[in-house]
Order: structure tokens, then sequence, then C-alpha cells
């Protein structure tokens, strides 16, 4: 096990022409909660999918939970965890069918799915509605159970792409309790959002701007370094640079 | 009389499912910058589709510039813009393409209220040969927006215009929206971002098809309950964790990178008595200090009420 | 009205930039048309034929080897008597049979009509019909050796006998077949996506709080793809004649008149889909999958439907595909006028008014 959980140098993706995302170099702790920011079309998901596995790279490297992004990516999909605003669990299946399946796919044996099932409904408090459909759950508690879902197999790091997207404050809240939760375990968590106040909630944060990272500190360094009170402000003062407009 | 009226409106969709409306009543006055403030599944939407005529209501009445929702809706069809909450147009069909389309489907031209979309147009206007599928998300909402202002309606319906669009973007769309109101048209516009909220002149805060309050963002902020404090110290997640076990805390949340709370009896418990059992807990370089609630502890002291 | 033409143009803008449209509005039909023609006409060589010779002169003699030496066919059995070739038959390997009747040469000499006896197993009714057509060829062919002269033109008279499927459907009849199959499945899947798609991409939300009236949504829709189906119809018809060599016997005017009836019929159970599904793909699968099976089996061009049991025979009235093929047949094949087709044209009419009307009654002028 290597100490850093994401280690990212010149790591560079092309589409044609274009490039989407240019040489960005940064270095994750494990157990860090590392805030990926950006405007829409500054290469955030385009950088999230080669460290996920699911793309190459053009050039650069890069290492996720010690695996090479080249040569190891079913090695990271294996020790990753991932959420997205829409990748949800399935509507059609109860709140525990669900644990049971994805639980599966990452290979937990029965033992281990009934201990950690049972332990994720009671940690969420689920207990009443561990039987009622996804599908009829808010949309609140669905993203709770997601990002539970999504670490049932204690994965090194963990991938969240805008998790809080429309969801009301109070339960967002809860969701961060879970994030902090995670990373108290030792889960890194790689996480990108549109709100600035859920920016300030970790550790250190990123700004892709055009395809390339142009600002990467803790969020008090960062407020000072942009003298903004705020990190809306700084977002602001970085994304105004942006030249690209396109998605 | 006010342009658009909703009286006891009351909606739902399934029998087991909560209602998605419950007695649901404002009104907006004629030239007004009206924001409907709420997270996914309040019921922003639903009220859209009523004001819109798409849905009818299972209780109460409606009326938009004067006619109702029900009886009138061909007439109101023809005077209301509206932007639904997902982007809404021709993917395949070029910016210019679309703008054509929709203003010729409202029986006008581009021309003929060129004025109105102008400032908002030349942004996109160099792109007017692009399909609108190829778009990024802020050029999208500029599109959509100038179709839906090509027939220079009385109400404006926007809802969740801003939803996934960068800060950026969601800034400039504020900006033109202020430039519309000063057009004179009657903007109703819905948002989950609870900062947004101080852009409109008067809001309403849902939850779950409720309405929590109604009233301009300055008046709702000063009827907050009690008073707000923020706390900060260097380890702000352990921070929230020991505060939360203390006796008198009524609340306590994250806020950016400090902690807001208040306390259940400001008489007893006073933020002296709090910094120094933190201290004793071996927190370091703890302040407090009381501070103007926004939109966002509003909505959390009204939705806290309510549970 | 300016309205309705914008409307109009846009149709034909996502019809001409979608590529998947394209393909089923143009690929399809060609694939189709061509699939069961190549299918439907292959060559037949080396069939395996069955001699039974009553006559035994030199006439049927000289006949049987000119059939033996023909690369179609191969003797593999002479000299049988009348129940051998229908166990033959049975065992399926045996396609066809001649047989000579006593006197064959004398009729012929003599310049009577000499008759001969063509049996087929017409179980595989192409195989059946070219076969037979071989034989009567080669027929032709030995009289013109024997009396090249003459000016008497056949003598030699085949009397046919189909075994199993007397009414021998296929062959010429496909191609009417095939044309109520693709018109049926590219009408009902292009108007019912293209609605549903308006519904998924939130447009229908937009165009049903606009002044536009919601029945001109629904004809707006539907005129582009009258006018591009009419285009398939002349696709098809020219395939039809020029790559397969399908007669067309009666009126042309009278054929699309009856195409734009059935056309319009199927737009109207496509607007009937789009209204009550939700997604494209429910959509696509009911008027695809949906539609297909029911118009291969009961519209008559494959399986026979006279000689289904009555449930399915009463199923297979309830489709516009059944009408509208036999409309064809009669138009095409046999070039009878309307006299003879008005029956299938009310019925056609009918279930046009009925789907239209339920089809435009059950257009919410709301969501749901």
């Amino acid at each position: 096990m290597s100490e850093r959980a994401i280690v990212c140098k010149d790591l560079t993706k092309r589409f044609g022409d274009f490039t989407a995302v240019n040489h960005i170099s940064f270095d994750v702790d494990q157990g860090e909660i590392f805030g990926f920011l950006g405007a829409n079309g500054a290469g955030k998901t385009t950088a999230m999918r080669m460290l996920c596995g699911l793309s190459y790279p053009t050039s650069g490297e890069a290492s996720v939970a010690g695996y090479n992004v080249f040569k190891q990516q079913e090695d990271i999909k294996r020790n990753i965890g991932y959420m997205s605003q829409k990748f949800s669990l399935y509507e059609s299946l109860t709140v525990k069918e669900n644990i049971r399946f994805y639980g599966g796919v990452y290979g937990l044996s029965d033992k281990q799915l009934k201990e950690k099932g049972d332990e994720l409904i009671t940690k969420l408090g689920m207990e009443k509605e561990a039987k009622m459909m996804v599908g009829s759950l808010p949309l609140g508690w669905k993203q709770k159970l997601a990002f539970s879902v999504a670490i049932i197999h204690q994965p090194r790091i963990v991938f969240l792409d805008e998790p809080t997207g429309g969801v009301d404050p109070i339960t967002r809240r809860q969701f961060w309790d879970l994030i902090y939760d995670a990373a108290g375990s030792g889960i890194t968590v790689f996480v990108t959002t549109h709100y600035m106040d859920e920016a300030e909630y970790c550790n250190r944060i990123s700004v892709m701007v055009d395809g390339r990272i142009d600002a990467l500190d803790t969020p008090a360094n960062l407020k000072q370094q942009f003298e903004a009170a705020s990190m809306n402000e700084v977002f602001y003062a970085l994304a105004r640079t942006a030249k690209r407009s396109a998605d | 009389m006010d342009t658009v009226i909703l009286q006891h409106v009351s909606k739902s969709y399934e029998k087991d499912v909560p209602p998605a409306l419950q007695d649901v009543s404002f009104s907006v006055k004629k030239g007004e910058l009206f924001g409907l403030i709420g997270p996914d599944g309040a019921g922003k939407s639903t009220i859209f589709r009523i004001l819109t005529t798409l849905l009818l209501s299972d209780k109460g009445t409606a009326t938009v510039a004067g006619y109702d929702v029900v009886k009138n809706y061909h007439e109101i069809r023809s005077c209301v813009g509206y932007m639904p909450g997902k982007f809404s147009l021709y993917q395949d069909l070029t910016i210019e393409e679309n703008l054509h389309f929709f203003a010729t489907l409202f029986g006008t031209t581009v021309e003929a209220n060129y004025a109105l979309i102008k400032d908002i147009y030349e942004q996109i206007a160099p792109f007017k040969n692009r399909r609108a599928g190829k778009l990024s998300g802020g050029m999208k909402q500029k599109l959509a927006l100038c179709c839906a202002l090509v027939h220079r309606p009385e109400v404006l319906f926007l809802d969740e215009p801003t939803t996934g669009v960068d800060a950026v973007s969601r800034k400039e769309f504020w900006e033109m929206l202020q430039r519309l109101k000063q057009e004179g048209i009657t903007i109703v516009v819905s948002t989950p971002y609870m900062d947004e909220a101080s852009l409109c002149e008067r809001i309403a805060l849902i939850q779950t098809g409720q309405i929590l309050s109604i009233d301009t963002p300055a008046n709702i902020i000063k009827a907050y309950p009690g008073k707000l404090y923020a706390l900060t110290a260097q380890k702000v997640y352990l921070l929230l964790k020991d505060t939360r076990q203390y006796a008198g805390i009524a609340q306590c949340y994250a806020a950016g990178d400090s902690l807001h709370l208040s306390f259940k009896d400001e008489a007893k418990d006073h933020p002296a008595s709090l910094l120094s059992w933190l201290e004793s807990k071996g927190h370091k370089g703890v302040s407090i200090e009381e501070i103007t609630p926004d939109i966002e502890d509003c909505f959390i002291a009204k939705t806290s009420i309510h549970e | 009205m300016k309205q309705f033409m914008v409307f109009v143009r846009k149709e034909f803008y996502h019809v001409f930039r979608d590529r998947r449209t394209l393909l089923i509005l143009f690929g399809l039909p060609v694939m189709q048309i061509l699939l069961f023609g190549y299918a439907l006409t292959t060559e037949i060589k080396n069939a395996q034929i069955i001699v039974v010779d009553h006559a035994g002169d030199a006439a049927s003699q000289q006949l049987t080897t000119m059939i033996a030496a023909s690369k179609y066919f191969d003797i593999s059995a002479s000299d049988k008597s009348d129940e051998d070739i229908y166990k033959a038959f049975k065992k399926g390997k045996v396609k066809c049979a001649v047989v000579f009747p006593a006197g064959f040469g004398n009729d012929l000499l003599n310049g009577q009509v000499a008759h001969i006896q063509i049996i087929a197993d017409a179980s595989d009714p192409n195989t059946a019909k070219t076969l037979t057509n071989y034989l009567t060829a080669i027929m032709g062919e030995y009289q013109q050796q024997i009396n090249p002269t003459a000016n008497i033109p056949m003598r030699i008279e085949p009397v046919t006998r189909m075994l199993y499927n007397p009414e021998l459907n296929g062959s010429m009849n496909f191609v009417p077949g095939v044309m109520a199959l693709v018109l049926m499945i590219i009408c009902t899947t292009l108007t019912s996506v293209s609605i549903v798609r308006e519904k998924e991409m939130g447009t229908m939300e937009i165009l049903l709080v606009s002044p536009f009236k919601p029945t001109y949504v629904v004809l707006a829709k539907a005129v582009p793809y009258l006018a591009l189906s009419l285009i398939d119809l002349i696709i098809i018809l020219l395939l039809a004649v020029v790559a397969l060599d399908m007669p067309i016997r009666g009126s042309i005017v009278l054929l699309f008149l009856e195409s734009t009836l059935f056309i319009i019929c199927c737009l109207s159970l496509g607007l009937l889909i789009s209204s009550v599904t939700r997604s494209q793909q429910t959509a696509m699968m009911v008027s695809m999958m949906g539609m297909m099976l029911p118009t291969i089996l009961f519209t008559g061009f494959i399986f026979p439907l006279e000689n289904m049991p009555l449930p399915l025979q009463f199923i297979s009235n309830l489709l516009p595909s059944r009408w509208f093929y036999v409309i064809v047949k009669a138009v095409m094949l046999k070039g009878l006028g309307i006299g003879v087709i008005w029956k299938e044209t009310l019925v056609l009419a009918g279930m046009t008014v009925l789907l239209l009307t339920i089809s435009i009654k059950s257009f919410k002028t709301r969501l749901s």
C-alpha cells in the first residue's frame, strides 16, 4: 500500500485536436477529502474517468490506490467506489436488495453482506424502510444510501460526482457527515460539487479551468491567496478567466 | 390584481405517495421577480406545471394574468413563457432554427421582439449555426431563455434555470433576469440554491409540498427566531462532533468554513460557557461570534420546526 | 398555417439529421424487398423428379431424355405406380413428378392436344412453381424441335397439380406482402417514436404551453411521414419492377390512392402508440416488435390465412395490413379495379377513421 491514494503527473487527454485535460498534476493523501472543482466543460468529468479506469489517458502518468491507470485498470476498479448524481440505485429493488446486489458485485461474502448491510441500515436509521422500494424514498435518502453502498466494500478511494445536487440543506449536511465518517475510517474522498460552501468542507481543493488545474490548496489558503471572503469568490475569479465554453 | 394567484392548491400523483402539493397559496405582483426556493421534490415543478396549464390541480384555484388555468388555458398559453427544468429545445436543430421555430409557433417573428432578447442572443449569436445539442450548459440556458422570451410573454416561468450550471453562468443568468424585470416582465423562478434567494424580490420557501414562508429575503432573515452564531476552530469536523454533544445546543451544522449554531435557551446557555466547555475538550483557536443568518439558515430553522 | 409549415419543416430537419431514422426509412424497405426477393427467386438445380411413363412411345422417351439432360432435374426413378409417387413425396426427397398418359405420342403426332400431368410438392410453393415453369419450358422446347415450322402454338398441355398447398401462396405474392409489412412498420415506428421523443426531451411541454393547438401537433407530425412514406412506396415499387420483374397490371393511380389510405391508417396507429407510451424505447418496441410479428403472421403472404384456425383468422381481420395485401394483390397482379376491392377499401377506411379519431382524442392537451 502506497501512502498516497492518488498520484497524478502531467495527465493529459486529447480528443482529436481538443485537449480536454491538459497536463494536470496533483497528489491526494490517504484519508483526505479532496474537492475537485471547475466550471462546466473545464475537464472534470474527463479527468475523473481516467482516474476511475474508465478511459485511457493520452499521456502522462497516474496511479490510483497504488495501481497504474494504463496497465491496472481492473485493479483500480476493485479498489474504488463511485457514485454520481445520475448513477443511482435500482428503483424497483428494495433497500436491502440493492445493498445485497452491490455488495455481491464487489465480491463480499454472504456473512459480510449481512453484517455490513445491517450496520449500514442502522447507521442511516432506515430500519423501517429496509424493505421499501428505493424508488419510493425521498431523494436525500437515496443519495445517502447510494453513498453508503458505494463504500460498502471499504474501498481505498471513493469518487463522488456532484453527489448533493438538488438535495435539501439539512440532508446535504447529513450527507457530509457520512463523508467525514468515511474519511475518518481511512477512505479517501474525491468529490466534485457546484455548492461552494461544500468546497469549504474539503481538506484541499483544486480548481480546473480550460483543462488545467489553476489552483490547488486548502480552502483557507486559497481565500487568502485570492483575497476573497468565500470560496464562491475564489471560484468566480478563476472561472472567469476561462476561454473555452463547450462542454 | 396580481399577475399570478394560487389559492389552496393541492395535488397528488399517486395514492400511496405523500402529496406533491398541500394547500399552497401565494400571489405574485405584476412586474415582480418571485423565487420559489426549495430542494428537489419540494413541489416546485408541480407548481409550474399547474400554472402553465400542463397539469390540473386536485383542489384549489389558480389564475395567471387574470385567466383561470383550467377554463382559459388557451389564453394563458399565448401569454406566458416557460422554461422547463430539463433543457427542452431541439438538440438536432441549430440555435437559429430553434429560435425561429419557437417564434413562429407563438405566432411572431424573431425580428418583432428582437430588442428584448438582443442582450442575451448576442452572447450566443457567434454559434448560431451550431446545433443545440453541442452547446455548453450555460449557452443552452441562454438559448432556452431566448426561446421562452421570443414572443414577449407577460409572465415568465423558469423552472430551475441554473441547476447544473456553473457559478459563472449562474451569475450571468441572474443578471439577465434583473434586466428582464426592468422590461416589466413578471418572473417566477425556482432554484434549489439558497444563495440565489437574495436575488429575488420576494421568495417562497418550499419543502415537501408545503410553503414554509413567503416574504422578501430581508424580512425572512429578520424573522429568524433567536440568535445565530458562527463557531470556528482548527479542526472543524471534530468541533462539530463535540459541539453537538453540548446539552444546550438547539442546532449545529457546518456552513462553509465555520459552524452555525443556535442555543435552546439564550438565558441559560451562552457563547462563553460553550467556549470554555470546548476548550476543556482540547479544541484550539476556538472563536464564536453572532452573525446575521442567511436564507439557508432560515430554511434549516424552518424545516427543523416542521420536523 | 405558417406555424403548421414551420412545424413540418422542423420534422424534416429531424429526419434528415438522424442517421437512425434515415436508415429505418430508406434502408429497411430496400433491405426487406431484396432479402425477400432473392430468398424467393433463387434458381433451383438438380431437383429430384419422378417420371411415370404410361405411354412408352418415342415422344415420351425423347421428352424424358430432355428432362434428364436439363441441369434443373435429376430423374430419381421411372415407371412407378401412382401410389409410389405419393410415398416418395411424403419422404420429401422428390419435389416433382411427370406422368405421361397412355397414347401421349399418338395424340401429339395426330395433331391433337396431348396432355401431360405435372405433380409438384407445393408445401414449398416457390420451388413448386419454379419447377413447373421449368418443365413447361422444356416441353415447349421439345415441341419446337419436332415441329419447327408449326403454326399451331402448343399442343402439349401440361395439367399441373399442386400438392399440399393448392393456392400456391408465395412467389409473386410476396411483394405486396412486403409492401404492407414495410409500410406498416415504418409508419407506426417513425410517428410514434417522433412524438414520444418530444415527450422524452421535454419539448412537448413547451409545445403544449404555446398557442399552437395540440391537434395541429398531431397533424403536423403525420404530414412529413406521409410524404416520406410515399417516397418509400415509390422506392419499393421501383425495386419490385426493376429488380424483381414484378408486373403492375392495374391502375397506378388506384394503387397510390389505396397505399395512401393504408399509410394514413398506419400513421394513426403510430400516433395512438405514442399517446400511450412514455419512452422512445417502449414506442420502438411496441411498434417494431409488436407490429412486425402479427403483420408477418397474419397478413397472409407467408402463411395462408385460409388454412388458419378460425380464431386466428378473426385476429387477422383486425390488421390493416391484411386488407391492404388483398388490395395490392388485386390491383398489381390481377389488374383489377375498385369495383372488386371496394369492400377491402371500405374496411381500411373505417379503420383509419377510427384510429385517427381515437389518437387525436387521446392526445392530451395537458401532461399525464
